[in-house]
């Protein structure tokens, strides 16, 4: 039943992106996107990662499209959609690259030779993990307990991050005068 | 769940691989951005599928980081494509071509 949900929301989610890709409507082509980020989410569900799944639908099916369809549509740039993509030659170019990366990435992990595999591994029962490694759990008490040990330094750093971030934005779109 | 590790990675290779198609054939500047945040989603799609076969926790700690760092990513990034909008009406990569005003 899993693997079934598996195959359709993967299909979901490539058909989707591909959508965004060949769309000529921006507008179009951000609403496919977030519905490929939806079905990401379930993917983050199938692999038991719920918190992960809840944080993609916030963060980036809510409030990174939200922040893009605002600006497609603060800019209006759906004005001459006469030519919607470059030239022939890049045209051409693009879809070569395109399909032998496609058949590269398939040759590697779909044909004869691909990664060993492995089955799934129990989940832990004790979410603050013992021994050296963190091991994996569902809970998200475990994300709480990692971000203030093991990885308290790239916390910080991250902190620090979204504030130069967020002073850069002020900075960047802030309207002065051209002439100074 | 029997699905094995190979799908996820090569899910999320042909993931990355559509939003490669999206940033070298668009010419709309924020299309070529949403390619972009495509193929990061792809990374951490990856990252999942390893940190759940390889039973630690590091893999969703960094995708947890990593969607940290696109949100300000794209905050920044869509900041600068309205700053170049301003200065020169057009957000088509074809037509952003002179370095000079």
């Amino acid at each position: 039943m899993t693997d079934l949900l598996f195959y359709v929301f993967a299909a979901i989610t490539l058909i989707s992106a591909l959508l965004m890709v060949v769309s000529p409507n921006a507008v179009n082509g951000a609403v496919c996107m977030i519905v490929s980020f939806v079905t990401t989410a379930a993917l983050f569900v199938l692999l038991e990662a719920y918190f992960l799944a809840v944080i993609q639908v916030l963060v980036y099916a809510g409030a990174v499209m939200v922040l893009f369809l605002f600006i497609i549509m603060l800019l209006d740039v759906d004005k001459d959609t006469s030519q919607l993509l470059k030239d022939k030659m890049t045209l051409g170019a693009s879809i070569v690259g395109f399909s032998l990366l496609v058949i590269l990435i398939c040759a590697a992990f779909a044909g004869g030779q691909h990664l060993p595999e492995t089955a799934l591994l129990p989940v832990a029962e004790n979410p603050t993990g013992e021994g050296i490694g963190i091991p994996f759990t569902t809970s998200a008490k475990s994300y709480g307990y990692s971000l203030f040990t093991k990885y308290m330094l790239p916390f910080q750093v991250t902190g620090f991050l979204l504030l130069s971030a967020m002073i850069g934005v002020i900075v960047v779109s802030k309207k002065h005068s051209t002439d100074s | 769940m029997t699905v094995g590790l190979n799908a996820f990675i090569l899910l999320a290779g042909l993931l990355f691989a559509i939003g490669m198609l999206g940033v070298i054939l668009r010419k709309n500047t924020l299309v070529i951005y949403m390619s972009l945040e495509l193929m990061l989603n792809a990374v951490i799609i990856a990252l999942v599928a390893f940190s759940r076969y390889n039973g630690t926790m590091d893999g969703n700690l960094f995708v947890f980081f990593i969607i940290t760092v696109a949100a300000a990513e794209v905050a920044l990034g869509l900041a600068i494509i309205v700053a170049l909008f301003r200065l020169r009406q057009t957000v088509m990569v074809d037509q952003l071509t002179s370095l000079s005003r």
